[in-house]
């Protein structure tokens, strides 16, 4: 921290405009999280494991093909797509509408399956990519932003975006609303919930599978980042109101800002005390979160 | 009703029976042991048994009784465990003193968690992250306080003239305290079951507005299985701090530790009394499987996997899940006759 206050504004917007770029990778996950609550209830206790097996994904597309994560991204969230419709299908589907601990303890078994398949293929060092714009930046005014930290935001931005498309334009995407909204009314119009289900269960997967890949532009991968992505996805949804996709992309960012400027004003190691703080003020005050209706 | 009447008012003959023999056998348990080969590593396994059942006892005071799913208990085994052994490294306080400190400890944070919760009505879920959040800021805080070692963590020395007054000694100690803790948790468990607040917290776990609507008060009674629950499992804290003898913010008040109090309760069965006990053994027995097999893949095969045993685990985890969602326990209680509702089914 400098004495200098111009400096000290400085270096506090160059933190804030990190944290939203972040951000919006943080909201990408946890979009994937809402989607699956707001549609079939289901707390995905397993998100933060998939979040790393994407991250895995992009880095042996990297380390064995030398692809860019950023090009590897539709064959990672693919194959997240197609877990995670295949899971729904076969582990999940008979847990809905079951009390939480059950799903709780489901998912948790999944969560240590999927942990430690990432640890015993790629073992338990940390895992990077080095991308040729590794140390490219754009200077805006005094401000100087990450080239990587700017392409994994406006990624990220994209795939919100065609996740919006298809749950505004698309016939699937109207039909897995509409069971969203009236589970019973849905299966009177002859909609195949369970079909849609499995849908949208692939694509909350697909969805943190991108925000993995993406992740990697960022931060090295080791399997043990798991459970804190869980937990920060759980805050990021809670904070923007579970089951709602614009509360997730806006706690996304809100939350890497805080972490951001937490690191700035406090110290690193207290970065996540703004977080938390944040959920439990959330949690007792505004339960439904900052941006949702109250239903 | 005399006291023993009540608690074993509708139970089964034989299932008290087979209780007292198990009692029977977990007391003699470390003599038989000793003729045993690797008898002192078994005895590390059975005192692990034995401690997850006591922790998970405690814990489902709060979620097999009262219906209240508190995924940071961490918070209570961490601040158990960490005042104990502070006031004793510190101040030279001993564990059996210390331990009411713990509880108190405990039990104050437990009342502000239940306090803030339930006066704003958050269950479910939203409670849970709740108890979640307030074990995260505690491993913060913990993390910065110079007092108990910070992040360095906190250690209780090996002393010669150390002995029981100061829960220092040999694993048989530690088996016999922990045994007899889990005991009286298990009474006192049933005797809660057979009281008002145990019909109380059944009918807040299956209706908590038809609970209101009959006049409990269902924010006291929630907050006093916390309570309880909270206390009951600061103890097990203070057992833990000094039979592991170290402690670190980073893992004593970890999401980690506050799902392995979750396990075997869950596994065994929710809300009954052998739900914990059962699961425990599963659980430990199933891990001590999987890291023999391990070991044995490894040294036979060459087989060196970081994460294999893990696999297994959550197999194992997985299969019990999903095909016994109620519990190993329920199930196993209607096979072996002990399921005591059994006359007044249909």
């Amino acid at each position: 921290m400098s004495a200098d206050p111009g400096q000290f504004v400085v270096t506090l917007l160059q933190a804030i405009a990190m944290g939203l770029l972040t951000g919006m990778v943080y909201g990408l996950m946890a979009l994937g999280l809402s989607v699956i609550f707001g549609v079939m209830r289901v707390v995905n206790f397993a998100h933060g494991e998939m979040m790393v097996v994407g991250m895995y994904l992009a880095w042996l597309a990297f380390d064995r093909l030398g692809l860019d994560p950023l090009v590897s991204l539709p064959a990672v969230a693919a194959a997240l797509f197609v877990f995670g419709y295949v899971l729904q299908r076969t582990v999940i589907n008979p847990f809905i509408g079951l009390p939480e601990h059950m799903q709780f303890m489901l998912l948790l078994a999944v969560a240590i399956l999927l942990v430690n398949a990432c640890l015993a293929i790629a073992g338990p060092d940390t895992h990077g990519v080095q991308v040729d714009y590794m140390f490219d930046s754009f200077n805006i005014g005094p401000l100087v932003l990450d080239a990587v930290r700017v392409y994994a935001a406006l990624a990220a931005l994209v795939v919100a975006g065609l996740l919006w498309l298809f749950f505004t334009r698309t016939r699937p995407g109207k039909a897995i609303r509409a069971a969203a909204d009236n589970h019973i009314g849905a299966l009177v119009v002859g909609l195949d919930v369970r079909q849609l289900y499995a849908l949208t269960f692939g694509i909350g997967a697909a969805c943190v599978g991108a925000a993995g890949a993406l992740m990697l532009l960022i931060v090295q991968v080791h399997p043990f980042l798991a459970i804190d992505y869980t937990l920060l996805a759980f805050v990021i949804v809670i904070v923007g109101g579970l089951g709602s996709m614009s509360g997730a992309l806006a706690g996304g960012l809100l939350i890497g800002v805080s972490e951001a400027v937490a690191g700035v004003l406090l110290q690193p190691s207290l970065k996540s005390v703004f977080s938390f703080g944040l959920l439990i003020i959330v949690l007792l005050l505004r339960p439904q979160g900052l941006l949702a209706r109250r239903s | 009703m005399s006291i023993w009447r009540r608690l074993t008012d509708g139970v089964p003959a034989r299932a008290l029976g087979a209780l007292g023999l198990l009692a029977a056998l977990l007391v003699v348990a470390p003599f038989l042991l000793r003729f045993m080969s690797a008898g002192d590593y078994w005895l590390s396994i059975l005192i692990l048994v034995v401690y997850f059942s006591y922790i998970g006892q405690a814990w489902n005071i709060m979620m097999g009784f009262a219906g209240q799913l508190s995924l940071g208990h961490a918070i209570y085994l961490g601040l158990g465990g960490y005042v104990a052994a502070a006031l004793y490294v510190n101040l030279g306080i001993g564990p059996w003193l210390g331990v009411f400190v713990a509880v108190a400890a405990a039990m104050l944070a437990g009342g502000l968690i239940g306090f803030l919760g339930f006066r704003f009505s958050l269950a479910g879920v939203y409670f849970a992250l709740l108890t979640i959040a307030f074990a995260e800021f505690t491993r913060i805080l913990f993390d910065h306080f110079k007092w108990v070692g910070g992040s360095g963590g906190l250690f209780l020395k090996v002393e010669a003239d150390g002995s029981a007054f100061n829960l220092q000694g040999s694993p048989l100690l530690f088996y016999y305290v922990i045994l007899a803790l889990a005991a009286a948790v298990f009474v006192l468990c049933r005797w809660l079951l057979t009281s008002r607040l145990g019909y109380y917290w059944l009918a807040i776990r299956e209706d908590p507005e038809a609970a209101q609507a009959a006049g409990i008060n269902v924010l006291r009674t929630k907050l006093l299985a916390v309570l309880i629950s909270a206390g009951l499992t600061a103890i097990g804290g203070v057992w833990s701090a000094f039979y592991y003898k170290s402690l670190f913010p980073e893992s004593a008040f970890s999401m980690g530790r506050s799902i392995e109090v979750t396990l075997a309760p869950i596994i065994g069965g929710l809300g009954t009394l052998f739900g914990p006990i059962i699961g425990s053994a599963l659980l430990v027995g199933l891990g001590d499987l999987f890291t023999s097999l391990a070991e044995w893949l490894a040294n036979t095969w060459d087989v060196k996997t970081a994460g294999l045993k893990q696999i297994g685990y959550g197999i194992a985890l997985l299969l019990i899940v999903m095909f016994r969602r109620d519990g190993v326990w329920p199930w196993l209680a209607r096979r072996l006759g002990f399921d005591r509702q059994r006359e007044d089914r249909p």
